[in-house]
């Protein structure tokens, strides 16, 4: 992701301090390109919250990706502790040590020790050491972590302070960009403890990590950059080992992306006519209907037709089993097992409840990087719906939705209402404004007989047919007939019919009668 | 026995030279000719802070006798640097102690 950045960069105006790319993906985007450059930020946030993490990923970045030497200064954690805790996330601290990339300033306190106070000091050996350590290296990053560690250490806190303030202070002079991160006690009210915040309150970021339904959900939030943009407002972030953190700049990229006027199939060629010669290759697809209407019917098309054509396709099932998305295909004519094998087609079946949203977003991600599909189907989408609160449940899908259209890759979400006949749901509301298109399935009862009426609700930058057809299924699938003729109402679930048509069926009727 | 000391300083502030005047006087009076004193400047010798993981200056440690000690402070409280040498007449540790922790 790294253009968007440099778009960012180059999007700064003058004036405005030059930002330190972090390399923390997501983190840079929000951050309009990167740190504060010469600047110290400040990082507070409950125990837990990630804050070590952050830093620590911050400095190995500058040396695995930047060529940019860095110094932790650590407080509560031993260098040891450090080294070891990071070892899964692939940052080899030790090996940095060796190379001189990176050095440690253990300001912990030594265990059992008693420090004995007789008459004043200050903390001008600490400042040497870290000076010293930032020379050796030549570095240009510089964390503090757990600066809230030091205060029980001496019994003046006022000397803490100031001696903190003149490590500010002489880190700005050495033109280096620090983190310094600060533990909180509660998620709202105060920056931090300690009053640290009094003289590094130019550059503040607050990490969070709220109960939300019962799952912990990260927050990150710039609280404020002094002279640099940056977004406003909280994003989800997650990290894992893998990718260190992940932050998800959700509407930070909605806005940027190119749209193309390459077709590609829906898999059903009348479908493909009623959206003026069919879908857009990067738009996203949201069939939406009641249980039974067809939509994953809709999807098996949709993946038959991208076979067909010779893209990959990555099917995200979250309702049904491997088994039983494999069955279900065969018994439409698509042979999905030889896909898989040929390498064209993948299919992941992942439960809602197995993890958080986050994650989630995380995985799917890291299944499209790696299997690079043409097409991707989500079937249901709304069953992740069940396992969050309505917010995180937005940004998963802005987030997967961003993800996809910036591939450049078609996307087709199903969404199960929960009434058979017309009404909404959440999922809907939530999401239709993200999709490109809408493609409502729905039971209409006429003359007491359950029928299906299919309608192309909104085709974002074309024409579409916005009749609402019939269709039926199939063994060989979906076939979409003729559109309701005098009947309205079928999208409220309430369907009448105009007088002339009711009629002319009594007429009908009669002409039936009087002919047997 | 031996008295190795060694106290960190940095450069010629007031607190450094206090802390070499006090440290000078304690020594002359409670252990003559038993003692080595080093004065080691940190902005020289960042390197030795580091092992010794030195935060403040001044710093002293008793080198020996085991256990090591530091004591922190321009070394003015007498009392207090016989205690932190084991040269104390009587047990100050309850005070001490609670003032150690009570800035926390």
């Amino acid at each position: 992701m790294s253009y968007q950045t440099d778009r960012h960069m180059s999007d700064r105006k003058p004036g405005h301090l030059e930002a330190m790319e972090t390399g923390i993906t997501g983190f840079d985007q929000i951050a309009m390109g990167g740190l504060p450059k010469g600047r110290t930020t400040l990082v507070a946030g409950t125990a837990g919250s990630g804050k070590t993490v952050i830093a620590l990923e911050f400095l190995a970045n500058g040396v695995t990706k930047f060529d940019e030497p860095g110094v932790i200064v650590t407080f509560e954690e031993t260098p040891l502790d450090l080294i070891r805790n990071v070892e899964s996330f692939g940052w080899d601290l030790q090996q940095m040590l060796d190379d001189n990339k990176l050095a440690i300033v253990n300001a912990t306190p030594e265990p059992g020790e008693a420090v004995i106070e007789s008459g004043s000091y200050d903390l001008s050996a600490l400042v040497a050491r870290i000076e010293h350590a930032i020379r050796e290296i030549g570095a240009k990053r510089v964390i503090l972590d757990a600066v809230g560690a030091l205060f029980p250490q001496f019994s003046d806190s006022s000397v803490v302070r100031n001696e903190l303030r003149r490590i500010h202070n002489g880190l700005r002079g050495m033109g280096v960009t620090t983190l310094i991160t600060l533990e909180r006690t509660e998620e709202e009210g105060g920056v931090g403890r300690f009053g640290v915040e009094e003289f590094v309150a130019d550059n503040v970021v607050i990490l969070r990590n709220r109960l939300d339904n019962e799952k912990r959900r990260r927050t990150i939030e710039i609280l404020k950059f002094r002279g640099a943009p940056h977004q406003k407002g909280e994003y989800p972030f997650t990290i894992d080992v893998d990718d260190g953190v992940t932050v998800i700049p959700l509407s930070a990229i909605e806005l940027k992306q190119k749209s193309s006027d390459i077709r590609v199939s829906s898999g059903v060629a009348e479908l493909d006519r009623m959206c003026g010669g069919g879908m857009y290759r990067d738009s996203i697809i949201l069939v939406s209907g009641a249980t039974g209407t067809g939509k994953t019917l809709t999807v098996t098309e949709y993946i038959k037709a991208a076979i067909r054509s010779g893209e990959r396709a990555l099917l995200f099932g979250s309702e049904e089993s491997r088994e039983q998305i494999m069955r279900n295909a065969s018994n439409w004519g698509a042979d999905f097992e030889q896909a898989e094998k040929d390498g064209i087609l993948r299919i992941v079946c992942r439960y809602p409840e197995v993890m958080s949203l986050e994650d989630h977003l995380i995985q799917m991600k890291r299944d499209i990087r790696d299997f690079r599909p043409a097409r991707v189907a989500v079937d249901s989408m709304s069953a992740f719906e069940r396992v969050s609160s309505g917010k995180s449940f937005r940004e998963f899908v802005i987030g997967l939705t961003s993800h996809i259209k910036h591939l450049e890759t078609t996307g087709l979400f199903t969404n199960t209402t929960s009434m058979l006949m017309g009404g909404e749901s959440i999922t809907e509301t939530h999401i239709s404004t993200i999709t490109d298109t809408i493609i409502l399935l729905r039971y209409v009862e006429l003359q007491g007989v359950m029928r299906r009426g299919l309608t192309v609700l909104k085709m974002r930058g074309t024409w579409h047919e916005k009749d609402i057809r019939e269709y039926v299924i199939d063994n060989h699938g979906m076939h979409i007939q003729e559109p309701f003729k005098g009947v309205h109402g079928i999208l409220t679930g309430v369907p009448t019919y105009s007088y002339a048509q009711e009629r002319r069926r009594l007429d009908d009727m009669f002409e039936d009668e009087s002919r047997s | 026995m031996i008295y190795k000391l060694r106290l960190y300083v940095t450069g010629r502030t007031h607190n450094s030279l206090r802390a070499i005047e006090n440290l000078r006087r304690v020594c002359e009076e409670d252990l003559r000719g038993r003692y080595e004193i080093e004065v080691i400047d940190v902005l020289e010798h960042p390197k030795l802070a580091e092992n010794e993981r030195i935060m403040a200056t001044p710093t002293l440690v008793k080198k020996l006798p085991v256990p090591v000690r530091k004591i922190i402070g321009d070394l003015s409280d007498r009392d207090k640097v016989l205690f932190g040498l084991d040269l104390s007449p009587f047990d100050i540790a309850g005070e001490n102690q609670s003032e150690a922790n009570g800035g926390a």
